[in-house]
Parts: C-alpha cells; structure tokens; sequence
C-alpha cells in the first residue's frame, strides 16, 4: 500500500491505496465519485476524463483510467461532480449541454463536459473543426456528437460574453447538486440546424 | 392562451442528473457484503473441455467462490430464444457458462466472486483448462455445404431454419421467378453486411441481491420486463420473487436487448452464496461477448422494364445466428423480408432466408435490426437499375413509388403502409441539398481531370416502427406480443405520477411522456414525474426497441390520461352541481360549457377523491387509470437522405461533404429529441458505411476486441447534418406519431456507399464492401480503372 | 480491467531512479506518463515486477537551449511540446507532429521521450526525431550515453535502453533553414497511423538542396526512406518531387494486417511524401 493525498472536488483525502489502483476506481470506490465512468479499457473512449491539476498546478483534461492514483499523489482534481459553482449553479459548458441536447443516454457526458471544459479553457473560441478535433479523445454513441459541437459553441460565447473564462470555479462539495432549469415556457424556435456545413 | 407541450422543444428533464453526475448506473449500485464477479472467457472458437479445475482459485486471496459450468450445469438453466421462426427451427440448447464444449470465442468457462474486482481478476489466471481443438465452423456458405464441419454436431446440420415468403403462394402479389423470367432487364448483385458491434458507452453490468424476500436484479438493460419474465421461466423461480430494476442505462440500440449469460451467472453466482453478487463487464470483454448484429449476405435479383418499372424481386439471404439463437435473433432478418420492396409498387417478390450456426458470437438485434439490411440492398439496386438503363437515380425511383393519394397502399408484402408522401420529403431534400448544382459541379469536376471526385448518393426509405400489433407477431411465431401499458396517478396535491412499461436508456421518455400527459390533463410539465424500469413500480411492459416506445406506449399513456379525465368529470359534475354532459374540460379546467368562469381544475376533483367526504353515489374514490394499447397496424416514418461525398482517389479517403435528411416520422411530440435521435442514427449508419466491421480471423478469434481495432467514430470524423421533415400522421391513432429512434441508420448506409460508387463509377466502380475504409476504395479505384 | 500487482517507487533524482531499477531487478519498468503502458497494464498485456515512476523527478521537466539543440527532459509532456517557446521557435515541425499524436487528455499526460522509449512503429514522434537528427541521453549505473536516433530503435517496442537505465532527455538539433511537415494516414481520428511521413527539407535558389523523409509504420522501427531522400534532392518541380517521393517506399517492408495491406501502406508511403514535401514550397 501508498499513502496518497489528493485534493478531490474542494476536499482533501488522504488514502493508502495499491500502487495498481486505477484514478478512476481510486475516485469511484474510494471516494464515492461515482458520477466519473469507465467505458473501456484502452483509452478510447474518455468517458473517464477528469481536470487534473500539472506539476505547475495547471489544471488538464486527462483520463483517469490511464493514470494510477499514485501518480496523482499532490494533485487537485475536479470532477463532473465539483463542476458546478459554489452556489450549485451549473457550470456554462454543463448548461449548454442541457440546452443544446447535447446528450442522450449520458454515459459519455461526465467526460464529454470535462473534456469540452479543458479545451475552452485552453482555447476559449474554438471553430466547429476545432472542437470535433478537440473532442476526439472522447466517444459519444447516442448524439452525432452535432448537439456536443453545437453545446460547446454556445458554452464558449457564453463564457466569453460573461468575460470569464471555462475553467471552473474552485469545487464545492454541493456542486453535485445542481439543477437545470426546468422552469419557465417552453423554447418553440429551436432550428434544426444552427451549425453551418463544413466545406472541404 | 394555452401553451401546448406537444411539439414544443423542451430541454430534457432527465439531464439534470446526467449533467451533474448523480446517475445510478447498474456499476453504482454498490451492498453490503456484496462480491464481485469475474468471468473466465473461451481463448478458442470451438474446443472440447477436457478439464476444468477451478480450486486453484479458490486458493488465491480474496476469493470467496469459484465454478465451473459443470459444477452448475443442473441449476444454470439455459438461454432463451423468443423468436423460434419456424416450427421447425434448429434450437440448441445455450447454457450461460459452458459445460463440455465452447462454441465461440469469449464464451463463458468458469466464475470467480471475490471480495473485490481485482481479486476476482487475479484469480481467473489460476483456473487451469485443458482445450481439445475442433474445427471452428465460420463461412456460411461452407457451413451449409454437404459434409461441412458442425457447430453442433448433435443437430446435424448447420442450418438453423429456412423461412420462405412468396407474393405468388401468400396471394399478395405474382410471381418473382416468372418476372425474372420475362423482365426486360436483370440487375443481379451480392450484397454483404458486415458483422457490427452495437458498442452502448455504458458497458453491460449485473447487480444481484438475493438477501431480501424477492431476488433484486439491478441490470443495464433494455427489456427489464421481458428478463424478470423470462428469468423466472429459465430458474424456475416464481415471477412474483424476482423484481428487475433497470437503472440509468446508457444506451443500448438494440445490444441490450438480451436476456444475457452474465445475467443468469450472476443470479445462480447470488443464489448459491446467498450474498450479493455483481459483475460488470471490462469493454474488452463486452466487444467479444455481447451480442453482434448484421452480418448478412444477401443476394438480389430485380427485374425491370426498359422504362425503369420494376417488375420483380427476388433476395435470398445467409444470415449468421453465430453459435446459439438468441433472444430475438432468428427473427432479425425477418423483420427486414417486409421491407425490400421499400417504398416501391413491386408486383411481386420472393424472400428466403436461412439463418445459419458458425463458431462466433450470437448476432441479434442492432439498431434498425434486418430493415437497414433491407434498404441497403434496395436503395444500391435502384442505383445500379438506373445506371444501367441510363437513367437518374431519382427518376427511377420516382416512377416505381406510392403516391400520396394511394395510401393506404397494401404492399406486395401484405403489409398496409399507413399515410406519406415520397414526393414532398424528396422534393424538400433536393432543395436543401442544391441536387441540381451538386450535379454540374461534379460534371465540371470529372472534365477538369480533379483526383478527389465528388458523389451523391440518395437514400428513400420507409420502415416499419410500433412494433407490433399482437396478432401479427403471434402470425410470425413471436414469443410475445406487442401491446404497451401506462397508468396515471393522480396525487392528492394535483401533480402526476406516470407509469410507463417502456424502459428508455437514452431516448427522454421522462420528457415526452410529461408533455403528452401536460397537454391531456392540462397540469404543468414540471408536475409530472415519470416513473419506469423497475418492475416494482412497473410490473407490466414490453419495453424499449424497434421505434415502439412512442408509437406504442404513447398511445397507451393518452389513453391513460383520457381515462382520468373520464374519471374526473363525473366529480367535477357533482362540485359544479350540474349534469356531466354540460362540462367541458380545457386547459386543466372543467367548465359548464358557455361559461367560461369557474369550473373545477383536475386538481380539484384529485383532493375531492382523496378526501372522499362528498362523491356522487357509486363512485370509485380514484382518478387513477391504467391503459393497454395493442397497435391495430405497424406505422411507416419514411424519407429521403441525400449524401454528397468527396473521394481522394489518391488514398481512397472518403469525406462527406453534405448530409441531407428529410424524416417524415408523423407527428413530433419533442422536435429536439426527434433531431438528437436522427443525428444520432445517422451516424451510426454512416459508421456502418464507413468504419465499422467485427473481424474474425481464420481460427475464429475476434481481431477487432478493442476500441482500438473496432473504430467508432469520434467528432472529428463526422460532419454536421442537415435535417428537415415532413409531417404525415399516423392515422390509426389520436396522436399521430410514428417512431424515429431507427430512421436514420436505416437511410444513411446506402446514401453514402451510392455517393461513393457515384463518384467513382466513371473509374469503372459500381460496388465497395462495407466499410468502405479508404483501402477499400483505393483499391476499387485500382481494380477499376486497370 | 484492472492491472497486475506491482510495486511501486517514486524517486525524486535520477540517481534515485537508477538505484530503484537496479533493486528491483529485470521485470522492473519505467513510467514516465504512462499513456502507453497504462493500457497495456490494465489488458494485463504486460506485468512488471516494479514501476518505476519518474513523475517526482524534477530535473526531467525542462525544455533548454543548449546551443543549435533544444534539450527536452524525460517528463515533458506532448501539451508541454506544444506550447513551449523554444520547440516552437526552433523545432516547429516536433510541434506540428505532436498535435497529431493521440487526444488531448493523451497529450497532457504522455511524453516525448516516452513515446521514443516505447519504440512503437506506428508512433508518430519515432520518425520525427529520425529526420531532426535527434540524439537520447541514457543514464544507466555506468554513467550517462548519448545515442544518435539512427541507433536507438532496434525492433518493433525494442530500444537500446537496457533494462536498468533510464532516458533522461532528448537533444534535438534547432532546425535553422530547414522547413517540415508531418503527415498522418489514420483511419479515425483516434487511430494510429496507417502510415506516417515526416519530411524535413532544405531548399536554396527554389529547389530542395537536401531533404529528409521519416516514415512511420513503415516496418518493425521507424524508417528513413533514403532513395526518395537523394531523389528528392535538386527536386525543382512539382513533377520531380512527385517521381521522388514515389520512391519513399523503396526498402521498405511494411506489415500486412487488419490495418492495411503491406501495398497500400507503400503506396500511402509515395502519395504522403509527395503531399508533405509539396506543402514545404
């Protein structure tokens, strides 16, 4: 066994853990952050992506099947589950999936956000290329991945708008308990299409 | 001013939870005391067990229990299939854990529970087989030819069945094989649908919990009614002690819809511990054990006149069952024998099908299941029909379809397609395709000489969705029928509950349920919860596949609602002191017809029967109501998809350029779903056209049992669509709707392989084997244009 | 899946990370991102004795000038590569290389000289460093060597790392006048390369006085294609580079799999050389 410490969602843990310990069965059978999945078992699919922070405290997006809790002794790390505000508001890129359907089954979408956040936060307005390209770590069965593209869009003029920027407040521990909106009228002039075509 | 749900598009209720990471997923699920489960899989394709010794892992750490099949064969119980499609059918029986041989490649051997999952692992190494190598059984036309090799050779004989349709015999239409006989033209073509993996994100995963009074089985399945049914019937345990919860499910597309080995093992595994047991399966694992879907060859003959009318046609199909039946899989193929003729007036027509055992894993339904076979074939026949009669592709097809004022149209198949209009979805798609100038461009292109070609491909479809009415499926020897249920609860305070037997893993059954019911009982989306997937709460369905929830369970749900208001009236009635006949009900209210003030809200009459003080006479102090549906007729979406693509020649890479749906799925409840659903189903047709293919190799092992080996596409490898519809309604029913969840992958396959064979035809191409990877299509190129 | 036992040490020098190698005998492993072994861990594909981790040792963490060579340590990551000054300024074609490598979770975590130390073919960053003219600084219980890339790969995931030593930096030549370009053949975004070229070109009075051309998963170590590197020079027109670059696969003895038929990856071998080279006027 290794002791760890690991900062999780604005909490400190600290663990004895086998050195084989995946991060993702560290954070789900350890921790109870249970809202991070593994979909497969050769990095394909990014399902389990979670921001981890650098030796330099830069928070990344990476996949925590394909890193062992050791190496994640000292490090900070926010999940689907610490994404939203203190306040429990959602975070704009987990709004923007709401509104754009950006999901349909889910079980992509914890990493599928945490990933589309790490590239706003590197590149705050990313073309429709841009973002399918900075997306290729992650595998979605359900949507197309057009509602995912058309959700990080909006995400990224939100931000920008706000004049903020897509990397996340510091976690709560209620920030797992967000709500979207579900109130008010219904939206009746959703286009099909807002996303022009790409042209070769 | 009423604010109407129906056709609105509302954000999905059941985000809040995806969004946020509150899911319970089956791997969630975690009990005291529980074990986990890991399962030794068959290194070979087909091999006798000569030994199995599993006591070295009994001796490893943490390890609780381990068996053999052999150690269980007497209680394991076997497999079901719910489809025997003919009297005769070859049914073998399926234990979930190997006995004496293994018969494909991941097939299960032998169980280990452990106190945790890597000590489950650990000790699969420590379990020593012994294997004798038979021949593994993987053709299929080898497998059917005299004296081939057997996958079961107690059955003698690889064929599982032959099922036969013939317009001449069924009185339905004439003759095929005389049309071929007579035709002016013949297109003769072999066809091949490769083998795919329905490939669900969420890996399948089994909870069993048999310390209470009931067996709790937490499942990531599609049909958590149909498995409490049949795993009662398989264990011989009484259905009322077994409740199956399907949890948050994340997607399925048919691959859920199994009553799985890992299921049954995890049930005898709990049973035999008496503690709770669960196993999830690594992806690894789920590619090369989890059912498989396609794999047809399908060889097609059609018959035509020199003006583009068709006259015939005649398909005979092999279709690969894999080593076992599986719960609906002989039937897969059978559901595509009404959908060759598509949307076309064929006079006749003639469809055998055999279903045929080789050493690999069971294939059975995928997205679409035998109806995206089905259009494949049609929609490249009409091509290569045009080409070779020098006409446009859409012309001959515009000559051989239904119009508009024909419907009802019986089909050549019997079947009576329901309402549409091919020409309005075609003309819109054109339109928003720019057909025309996509035309002169690739001509201008072709005379400049450029080495990337630009093709088109069109893609008319209709399917059969609401599956099904029952005695249709009693007709084609189906182990159930076809009916849906919903109850509405009607709380004291006002809010609904809503109990539904569809079981959505994907689909937002939460959110358009609470827009139907907003709509009939006139209460706010928001108070109404929508409740499913445990047979607990919803102890009777049919679940989710084949485009039935809506189409079948909607109806049932409006029903429902309608029930309640039935209920409601007579107590409102009673409050307004006035006679029921003089009451209206809208926006939530019962009014005295002409006055519009007043009235008594449905809220109203819930208190008045919760507090039960003062009902008319006679009256059941309830609003609740429960409907059963049975669908008097299958209903048929269908459209016109339009793919332009670009081909480099030099590599043989194909990209699309421009995708245009039209979809006429009937009426929408939630056009936002409808869009995710067609994106989403375009692109899986689009990964059967371009991506996918599960490879065996000469001795049967799975090549493609990684995500690294079965490439699915990510965003980067897809374009955006564009996506329209028309609106035909379902006329047998109040609501209209039709199904979408299939459309999409069932139009876009062909619309991209005629794009690419339009581009290169000029070269000498008129086929490419799916996937069309881009060797595929540089060597087409080579071999065409040598 | 779930990895084997193994056990595990974090040194914080490379003294350290010697000494852990040489304790911990032959089955004992390096981990420097670990983006390539991690998988294979967990398909339990491989099962050290000992993972030696190099995350805690900080003195592989920098990227300096030294000269006309940029010295990468052993722990800069691929997003490192990619934004760093100095690659970008004088090692362009690495940073245009290593935005094809893998995803971008990937590339935060994975390393340049891990990817060279796995020595896989099909990697991307292997041919790359083939044509810059790259050298490998190892520290084993000896002392420290430097080996030149032509030297390093010796077969397929075979390198000339011993078992007890470690790679500690990559010394790549400034590229001065010379242009480059890579280009990736993968079927997906997320596959590996079918075929890859690195092309690395000098021109002078509107021809290409030399030229350079690495190919990936060409054979079992990356490869120089060095016929269609001499042919190449002098190259002045597009038709004279295209005849060269035809000649990228001559030698060559590409594997013949599910990926690709061993003529398919010749042919993309010609067709990529000629399309890198092309996109260098």
């Amino acid at each position: 066994m290794t002791r760890v410490s690991m900062k999780v969602d604005g909490v400190e843990y600290e663990d004895d853990v086998e050195p084989r310990t995946l991060l993702v069965h560290h954070l789900r059978e350890s921790l109870g952050k249970v809202g991070t999945v593994v979909g497969c078992d050769t990095s394909n699919c990014g399902a389990c992506t979670v921001l981890m922070t650098d030796p330099e405290g830069r928070k990344q997006g990476i996949k925590s099947c394909s890193v062992l809790a050791v190496q994640a002794d000292g490090r900070e790390i926010t999940t689907i589950e610490g994404l939203a505000g203190p306040d429990r508001t959602l975070h704009p890129v987990q709004r923007a999936f709401h509104e754009a359907h950006g999901l349909q089954c889910g079980f992509c979408t914890p990493g599928m956000i945490m990933a589309a956040v790490d590239l706003l936060t590197e590149n705050p307005d990313p073309t429709e290329a841009e973002i399918r390209e900075g997306l290729e770590g992650n595998l979605c069965r359900c949507t197309g991945y057009q509602n995912i593209v058309r959700a990080v869009r909006e995400a990224s003029a939100e931000i920008r708008s706000a004049g903020g920027d897509a990397e996340p407040a510091p976690p709560s521990p209620r920030a797992g308990e967000a709500q979207t909106p579900d109130s008010g009228l219904p939206r009746q002039d959703v286009p099909d299409e807002t996303i022009p075509q790409p042209v070769p | 001013m009423t604010v109407t749900e129906v056709g609105s598009a509302r954000r999905r209720k059941e985000d809040a939870r995806l969004i946020t990471g509150r899911t319970t997923w089956t791997e969630n699920v975690t009990l005291p005391g529980m074990l986990h489960l890991a399962i030794l899989r068959s290194p070979m394709a087909h091999a006798r067990i000569s030994s199995i010794d599993v006591s070295p892992a009994l001796a490893t750490k943490g390890v609780v229990e381990a068996f053999s099949g052999r150690d269980v064969a007497d209680v394991q119980g076997a497999l079901p299939c719910a489809w025997p499609v003919t009297e005769d059918m070859v049914l073998p029986d399926r234990p979930p854990i190997a006995v004496d041989e293994v018969k494909f490649m991941g097939e299960a051997v032998a169980v280990v529970a452990a106190r945790s999952r890597a000590a489950a692992l650990d000790a699969l190494a420590a379990i020593e087989v012994d294997y004798e190598p038979l021949p593994a059984v993987l053709d299929m036309e080898a497998a059917l030819a005299d004296g081939a090799d057997l996958v079961h050779a107690d059955k003698g004989t690889n064929r599982g069945y032959t099922w036969v349709f013939d317009s001449g015999e069924a009185g339905t239409g004439g003759d095929a094989a005389a049309a071929l006989d007579d035709a002016e033209v013949v297109i003769r073509r072999r066809y091949v649908q490769q083998r795919l993996i329905p490939a669900f994100m969420e890996p399948r995963s089994v909870v069993v919990d048999p310390t209470g009074d009931v067996y709790s089985i937490w499942s990531a399945t599609q049909i958590p009614h149909i498995l409490r049914f049949l795993l009662a019937a398989v264990t011989g345990t009484p259905e009322h002690k077994v409740r199956v919860i399907a949890p948050d499910v994340g997607g399925g597309f048919g691959g859920k819809l199994q009553v799985t080995p890992e299921e049954l093992i995890a049930f005898v595994a709990a049973k035999r511990l008496g503690r709770p047991v669960k196993y999830t399966e690594s992806r690894s694992e789920s590619l090369v054990s989890a059912h498989h879907g396609r794999d047809v060859i399908q060889d097609v003959e059609l018959a035509a006149r020199r003006d583009g009318t068709v006259t015939g046609l005649r398909v005979k199909l092999m279709a690969n069952m894999g080593a076992y039946m599986g719960l609906v899989g002989p039937g897969v193929p059978i559901l595509g024998a009404f959908m060759y003729n598509a949307i076309y007036k064929f006079p006749a027509y003639r469809f055998e099908c055999s279903g045929v055992f080789t050493n690999t894993t069971i294939t059975d339904a995928y997205r679409g299941a035998g109806r995206p076979e089905a259009t494949y074939a049609i929609e490249r026949l009409m091509d290569e029909l045009a080409t070779e009669l020098g006409l446009d592709p859409m012309e001959v097809r515009r000559r051989n379809w239904i119009k508009a004022d024909e419907f009802p149209f019986t089909t050549v198949c019997g079947l009576q397609y329901d309402s549409g209009d091919y020409d309005k979805a075609t003309d819109k798609a054109m339109e928003l395709f720019g057909y025309d100038e996509l035309r002169k461009e690739q001509e201008a292109r072709r005379a400049e000489g450029d080495t990337v070609h630009l093709g088109i491909g069109i893609s008319t479809y209709t399917e059969m969705c609401g599956l099904a009415p029952s005695r249709v499926l009693g007709a084609l020897r189906y182990g159930a029928g076809g009916w849906e249920t919903a109850s509405v609860r009607m709380l004291p305070t006002g809010k609904v509950e809503v109990v539904t037997g569809t079981s959505p893993h994907g689909q937002g059954h939460e959110t358009a349920w609470s827009q139907i019911v907003a709509d009939q009982l006139g209460v706010p989306f928001e108070d109404v919860e929508v409740l499913h997937g445990d047979t607990r709460t919803s102890y009777k369905g049919l679940d989710t596949y084949g485009s039935r929830s809506l189409a079948v369970g909607g109806i049932a749900l409006y029903n429902a609602c309608q029930k309640v208001l039935d209920k409601a009236k007579p107590i409102a009635a009673h409050m307004l002191e006035c006679d029921p006949a003089d009451l209206e009900f809208a926006e939530g209210r019962f009014r005295v017809r002409g006055n519009p003030d007043g009235g008594r809200t449905l809220a109203d009459c819930a208190l008045a029967v919760f507090a039960a003080h003062d009902l008319p006479d006679g009256i059941e102090p309830t609003l609740d109501a429960d409907a059963v549906y049975d669908p008097v007729n299958f209903s048929f979406p269908h459209g016109t998809h339009l793919c332009a693509t670009e081909v480099d020649t030099e590599t043989g890479r194909v990209s699309i350029r421009k995708y245009v749906a039209v979809d006429d799925i009937g009426r929408v409840i939630n056009p936002l779903i409808v869009e995710g659903q067609v994106h989403g189903g375009i692109a899986q047709g689009i990964a059967q056209a371009l991506f996918e293919e599960a490879v065996y190799d000469e001795d049967g092992n799975l090549m493609t049992g990684t995500l690294v080996d079965y490439t699915l596409p990510t965003a980067a490898d897809l374009p955006s669509f564009v996506t329209d519809r028309t609106e035909s309604p379902a006329p047998d029913h109040p609501l209209g709707t039709k199904g979408v969840g299939e459309a999409g992958t069932i139009a876009s396959t062909p619309a991209v392989v005629n794009a690419i064979v339009d581009a290169l035809r000029p070269m000498g191409v008129n086929d490419i084997a799916m996937p069309c990877t881009p060797e595929r299509v540089w060597r087409a190129v080579q071999g065409g244009a040598a | 899946m779930i990895p084997p036992t193994f056990d595990y040490a974090a040194p914080t020098t490379v003294d350290e990370a010697i000494s852990a190698l040489r304790d911990a005998g032959e089955d004992a492993k390096v981990i420097a991102g670990g983006q390539s072994l991690l998988p294979l861990l967990r398909m339990r594909f491989a099962a050290p004795s000992t993972l030696v981790d190099l995350g805690g040792v900080e003195e592989l963490r920098h990227v300096r000038e030294d000269g006309d060579t940029i010295v990468i340590g052993a722990m800069v990551t691929h997003a490192r590569v990619l934004r760093d000054p100095l690659v970008n300024a004088h090692v362009p074609l690495l940073a245009q290389a290593t935005s094809t490598v893998a995803d971008r979770q990937i590339r935060h975590r994975g390393t340049f000289a891990g990817s060279l130390a796995h020595a896989d073919p099909a990697g991307d960053l292997p041919a790359v460093a083939l044509v810059l003219g790259a050298s490998l600084e190892i520290a084993g219980p000896h002392g420290r060597r430097v080996v030149p890339a032509s030297e390093f790969f010796v077969d397929y995931l075979e390198s000339v790392v011993a078992p007890d030593e470690v790679l500690v930096a990559v010394r790549v030549p400034k590229q001065g006048s010379w242009v480059g370009r890579y280009e990736k053949f993968n079927r997906v975004a997320q596959g590996w390369a079918l075929v890859g070229v690195a092309a690395l070109v000098r021109r002078e009075n509107g021809a290409i006085a030399e030229a350079r051309v690495g190919l990936t998963n060409m054979g079992s170590t990356p490869l120089r294609a060095r016929r269609a590197e001499a042919a190449l020079a002098g190259a002045d027109s597009p038709a004279a580079v295209g005849a060269a670059a035809a000649r990228a696969a001559d030698d060559t003895r590409p594997s013949d799999d599910l990926l690709a038929g061993a003529d398919y990856r010749r042919h993309l071998a010609g067709v990529l050389t000629r399309r890198a080279v092309a996109s260098l006027a």
